[in-house]
C-alpha cells in the first residue's frame, strides 16, 4: 500500500536544468514545491577530484545507472529492439542538476526561423520541398513571444558571449551577461579563414563564465579556469552555469521547495481529464507513496517525459500507420558527421587546455540562411571549431589510414595529440513519420516498468546535409594555413554505439493543434490542464544548435503559464 | 616536518585563481563553494614534502604493493602484458604498455565495478543483435576477456606450437590480427568483440591517470605532452606558443589526513 501524503501545491518529476528552474520560479511566488528527483544530491565539493578521465568520461560517474533503466532501440519497424546496455550515442542525466552537471555550456538560441520551419519553407519554396514523411510543422509559439523568456535563461545562468552578434541570427533585447569567451590561436585561425570567405563568425555563447558574475537572484560564480575537464565533469568551481549552484540555491532558500532525492516517479495518477498526483518509490527502501498535487511537472527529460504519459495512460499514445494519437511522435535528434580535420607539421596547439563552451562558429549555412532551393536537404548545421579540452583516453588523432594499433597506431597518434584542429557541423535534425518513441512490448525496468523504444534511422534529407555541411568544413579548413586537410563526408546507418549528442528532441511536441501535439505553447497538456510537460521533448523538430537555451527559455515561459493557471485555472490559450 | 615553500605549477595556479576569483567568496548565496578547496589545497602543498624525501624507509618506497592480481591468474597476466604490448608498443617516443603498467590496470577493471558489468543493463532476454544496436551478450567484460585471454593462448599453440608469451613480436601481431578480424572461434562469441575490449582497456591503461595502476609515473602523459590535472589554464589559453608542463596526478592533489 502506497503511502498517501499531504497535498502540494505543485509537484516536479526530476530536478535538472527544468525542474530547477521550475521550482525557483514557483517558490519565489510564493507556491509549495515538491520536487522530486530519483537520483542522489549534488553538491560543488563533490568535484574537487574530478580531473579523472576514466571515471568521468569513459565510466560515466554522473550519468544514469543502466542497469536500473535504459532505452530499447531499432533503427526501422522492420528490427526488432534491442535495449542499450552501455553507454553510447547519448549519456542521460541523473541526480540533482540532472544533465545541466555535466553538460559543456554551449548556448544557442534556436533561429526564428526554427519556430516557424513548416510555414517559412512553404512560403520560400513550396509545399513540395517537404518530402513525404518530412513532418515538420511551426511550433505553436514565434521567436519574438519567446524572446523575454530566453532573456531570463541568459541572467540567470550568466551567458558570456559577443556584444554584437551576426545579422543571421536572432535578435537579442538584452545582450549577453559578459563578455565573450577568451580567443585561442586556433579561434583565431579560424575565425581568419571563415572571414575572408566571406561568413560571419563570431565566439560560441558560453554558459561556462568567461567573468565574475552575480545574477539577478543574488548568487555570485567564479570565472571559467579553462580547465580542461568540462563535457562529462562537474565544474569544481562554481563558473559552468549548473541548477546546482544557480536555481536550487534560490528555490531552497524560500524554504517553499521540498527535494527529495531517491525518489523515483513511476505514475501520473489521473481521472482521464486531471491529473491528482504521482506516486513514487523512495528507492532506499522501496517503499511507495502519492504526492497529491494541483499541478505536476514532467521535467525528467525526453524519454522518461515520454514514458510517464504512457506508462500511465495519460493523453493519445502516437501511431506512426494511421498517422494519428501525439505521445512518442517526432523523436529527432542531431546530424554529426560532417567535419574536417586540418593537421599541422609545422606547429602544435595547446589543446589539452579549454572549456566546455569554448570555440568559434558560424551560422551563415544553418536554418534557412541559404538558399535551399537546388539542395535536396532542409535546414543546415551551425560549423564550429571548439577548444574543449582534449583528453588522451578519447582523443586519438591519426590520418586516415593509419592502423589502429601497434607501432604506427602510437606512433601517429602521439605526433599529432597536438596538431589537429577540427571544423565541424553540427546539424538539424528533421522529423520523421517513422521516428517515433513508444514503449517497449518485452524489456523492463528495475521496477517491472516497459522501458521505452526508440524507432530512429538517419535519412536522405540528413546524407544530404553531411555532404552539403562537410564541403563547407573544407572549404574553411583549407583556409586555415594547415600542412593538409581531411574530410569527412558521409553519414550511413543512426549507429547507437558511439557517442554523438545528448540532444534527442520531441515525443511530447508543443502545437496549435490538440490532434497532433501534446502541450500548447505554455506547455500545458491539451488532454489535462494541470498537467505541464516541460523539455526537448516540446521540439517539433532540432535545430542545427544545442538545445538548452531553448529548454531554458520554454521552462520560464512554462513557469508563467503555471502561475496564471494556479490564479484562473483552465486552458492558458 | 618544517614547512618549505615549494614551487610547484599546481600552487602558481591555486594563487592565480584566488586572484581572478577571490571576489566570489562570500555574499548570501554562494553558487560555487570556492573557499574550500582553495584554503584546504594550499595547505597540503605548503606541508608537503620536497621531492626525494619520504616518509617511508627507503627500501619500500620503491616497491609498488599495488602491483599484484587481483582477478587474473599469472598466465592470463603475463598474456595481458605481451598482448597489450604489442597494441601499444614501446618505440623511440617511449615506454610501452607493458613498462607503463597497463596489465595491472586491466586486471583491477576486471576486478571493479567495469568488468563486472555493475552499471549496464544485463536484464534478459539477449537476442542477436545488429551492429548498430552495440553488445547484446549476456557475458561480462571480465567473463570476456579472460575466454579470449586463454583462447590467445591455444590458437598460438595450435598455430606456432608456442604459448602466445613464447611468440615473436610478429607472430604475435598475426595472431592478434586474427582475433581483430574474427579468424578465430571463441565460442561463438565474436573474437573481434574480446579484441576490441583489449585494445579500449590498453589505452585506458595508458593513459588514464596513475591511481588506477597504469600511466606508471604519468610517463604515458609525458609522452604526448598531456598536462594531466591541472587546476586552471586560466593565464595560458590564449597563447600562440605551445607550453610544455610537468603533468600532475590526482594523488598530487589528494589532502592526506
Ligand atoms: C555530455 C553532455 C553535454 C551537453 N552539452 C550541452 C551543451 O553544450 N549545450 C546545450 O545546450 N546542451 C547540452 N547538453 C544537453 C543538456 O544537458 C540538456 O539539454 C539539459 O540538461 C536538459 O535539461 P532537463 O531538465 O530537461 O533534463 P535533465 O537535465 O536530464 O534532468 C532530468 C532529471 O530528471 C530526473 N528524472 C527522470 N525521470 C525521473 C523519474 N521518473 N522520477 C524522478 N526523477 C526523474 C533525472 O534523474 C534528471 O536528474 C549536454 C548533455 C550532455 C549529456
Ligand atoms: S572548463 Fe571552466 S566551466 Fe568547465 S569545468 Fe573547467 S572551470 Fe568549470
Amino acid at each position: 500500500m502506497a503511502t498517501k501524503l499531504p497535498k502540494a501545491s505543485v509537484v516536479i518529476v526530476g530536478m535538472g536544468w527544468v525542474g530547477g528552474i521550475l521550482a525557483a520560479e514557483l517558490t519565489k511566488a510564493g507556491h509549495t514545491v515538491v520536487g522530486l528527483e530519483r537520483g542522489k544530491s549534488r553538491a560543488t565539493q563533490d568535484y574537487y577530484h574530478v580531473h579523472d578521465e576514466l571515471r568521468y568520461a569513459s565510466r560515466y560517474e554522473l550519468m544514469q545507472d543502466l542497469s536500473k533503466e535504459t532505452i530499447t532501440f531499432r533503427n526501422t519497424e522492420k528490427m526488432k529492439a534491442l535495449p542499450m546496455r552501455s553507454y553510447g550515442s547519448f549519456l542521460l542525466g541523473d541526480g540533482l542538476g540532472g544533465a545541466g552537471v555535466h553538460w559543456n555550456g554551449q548556448y544557442y538560441r534556436f533561429l526564428p526561423y526554427d519556430f516557424e520551419i513548416y510555414s517559412k519553407t512553404v512560403e520560400r519554396y513550396g509545399k513540395n520541398k517537404i518530402p513525404k514523411d518530412m513532418t515538420i510543422r511551426d511550433w505553436g509559439i514565434t521567436y519574438d513571444q519567446l524572446e523575454p523568456y530566453f532573456v531570463k535563461y541568459e541572467q540567470m545562468a550568466g551567458i558570456s558571449g559577443d556584444k554584437t552578434l551576426p545579422p543571421n541570427i536572432g535578435a537579442m533585447s538584452v545582450p549577453f551577461s559578459t563578455g565573450p569567451m577568451k580567443k585561442t590561436p586556433g579561434m583565431k585561425i579560424f575565425e581568419e579563414s571563415a572571414t575572408k570567405l566571406g561568413y560571419h563568425p563570431y565566439i560560441i555563447p558560453s554558459a561556462n563564465l568567461s567573468d565574475n558574475y552575480t545574477n539577478p537572484d543574488g548568487i555570485e560564480r567564479a570565472s571559467c579556469q579553462y580547465c580542461g575537464y568540462c563535457e562529462r565533469f562537474g565544474c569544481e568551481y562554481g563558473a559552468k552555469a549548473d541548477p546546482v549552484v544557480t536555481v536550487f540555491p534560490v528555490a531552497l532558500k524560500t524554504g517553499k521547495l521540498d527535494l527529495r532525492t531517491h525518489a523515483n516517479v513511476t505514475e501520473i495518477m489521473h481521472d482521464g481529464k486531471k491529473a491528482s498526483g504521482v506516486r513514487y518509490v523512495n528507492t532506499p527502501t522501496g517503499e511507495e507513496f502519492i504526492q497529491p498535487a494541483d499541478v505536476v511537472i514532467l521535467a525528467g527529460y525526453v524519454f522518461s517525459n515520454v514514458r510517464l504519459l504512457l506508462t500511465s495512460k495519460l493523453g493519445k499514445p502516437y501511431d506512426p500507420k494511421t498517422d494519428t494519437g501525439a505521445i512518442g511522435r517526432n523523436y529527432a535528434y542531431q546530424v554529426n558527421g560532417a567535419s574536417t580535420s586540418a593537421f599541422y607539421e609545422d606547429r602544435e596547439f595547446n589543446l589539452a587546455m579549454g572549456a566546455g563552451a569554448l570555440g568559434s562558429n558560424i551560422d551563415d549555412f544553418n536554418g534557412d540562411n541559404f538558399d535551399h532551393s537546388d539542395l535536396k536537404f532542409l535546414h543546415g548545421a551551425n560549423i564550429r571549431f571548439t577548444q574543449t579540452g582534449l583528453r588522451p583516453i578519447q582523443y586519438q588523432p591519426v590520418p586516415l589510414g593509419t592502423p589502429t594499433w601497434g607501432k604506427d597506431f602510437k606512433q601517429a597518434s602521439i605526433h599529432n595529440a597536438n596538431r589537429v584542429l577540427a571544423v565541424s557541423g553540427q546539424g538539424a535534425s528533421m522529423p520523421n513519420r517513422y521516428h517515433y518513441l513508444d514503449l517497449d512490448p518485452e524489456y523492463k525496468d528495475a521496477f517491472g516498468m516497459p522501458l521505452i523504444r526508440m524507432t530512429f534511422d538517419f535519412e536522405e534529407q540528413d546524407v544530404e546535409l553531411v555532404k552539403f555541411i562537410a564541403q563547407k568544413t573544407k572549404e574553411i579548413a583549407d583556409g586555415m594555413g594547415a600542412t593538409k586537410t581531411e574530410m569527412h563526408d558521409t553519414i550511413r546507418q543512426y549507429n547507437i554505439v558511439p557517442y554523438q549528442s545528448t540532444h534527442n528532441t520531441g515525443g511530447t511536441i508543443m502545437g496549435d493543434d490538440p490532434k497532433t501535439s501534446v502541450v500548447n505553447n505554455y506547455l500545458q497538456m491539451w488532454d489535462a490542464e494541470n498537467v505541464f510537460v516541460c523539455g526537448a521533448s516540446n521540439f517539433a523538430h532540432n535545430s542545427g544548435y544545442n538545445p538548452t537555451a531553448t529548454v531554458g527559455a520554454l521552462a520560464y515561459r512554462t513557469a508563467e503559464g503555471i502561475e496564471k493557471y494556479l490564479q484562473k485555472g483552465g486552458s492558458l490559450v | 616536518m618544517a614547512k618549505k615553500p615549494t614551487q610547484k605549477p599546481q600552487d602558481e595556479s591555486r594563487r592565480r585563481f584566488l586572484k581572478y576569483s577571490g571576489t566570489a567568496i562570500g555574499g548570501v548565496v554562494v553558487g560555487g563553494v570556492i573557499g574550500g578547496i582553495i584554503g584546504s589545497s594550499n595547505q597540503k602543498r605548503g606541508e608537503d614534502a620536497e621531492p626525494g624525501e619520504t616518509k617511508t624507509p627507503a627500501a619500500e618506497s620503491n616497491r609498488d604493493y599495488n602491483q599484484a592480481l587481483m582477478f587474473f591468474n599469472q598466465d592470463q597476466f603475463m598474456i595481458t602484458e605481451a598482448a597489450s604490448e604489442r597494441i601499444f608498443p614501446a618505440d623511440e617516443n617511449g615506454p610501452g604498455a607493458k613498462e607503463l603498467g597497463a596489465a595491472f590496470f586491466i586486471d583491477h577493471q576486471m576486478a571493479s565495478a567495469y568488468g563486472m558489468n555493475a552499471r549496464d543493463y544485463m536484464m534478459p532476454p539477449f537476442y542477436k543483435a545488429e551492429a548498430s544496436q552495440g553488445y547484446q551478450l549476456s557475458f561480462k567484460r571480465r567473463e570476456l576477456l579472460a575466454l579470449g585471454l586463454d583462447a590467445l593462448n591455444e590458437y598460438s599453440s595450435d598455430k606456432y606450437k608456442k604459448t602466445f608469451t613464447k611468440l615473436a613480436p610478429e607472430e604475435q601481431d598475426a595472431v592478434l590480427s586474427d582475433f581483430e578480424k574474427d579468424k578465430v572461434n571463441l565460442k561463438g562469441v565474436p573474437a573481434s568483440t574480446f579484441f576490441s575490449l583489449l585494445q579500449s582497456l590498453t589505452i585506458e591503461g595508458v593513459y588514464a591517470d596513475p591511481l588506477y595502476g597504469g600511466n606508471k609515473n604519468m610517463a604515458g602523459w609525458k609522452m604526448r605532452n598531456y598536462p594531466g590535472n591541472q587546476m586552471s589554464f586560466y593565464d595560458d589559453i590564449e597563447k600562440e606558443e605551445f607550453i610544455k608542463m610537468e603533468p600532475l596526478s590526482l594523488h598530487d592533489h589528494l589532502e592526506l589526513g
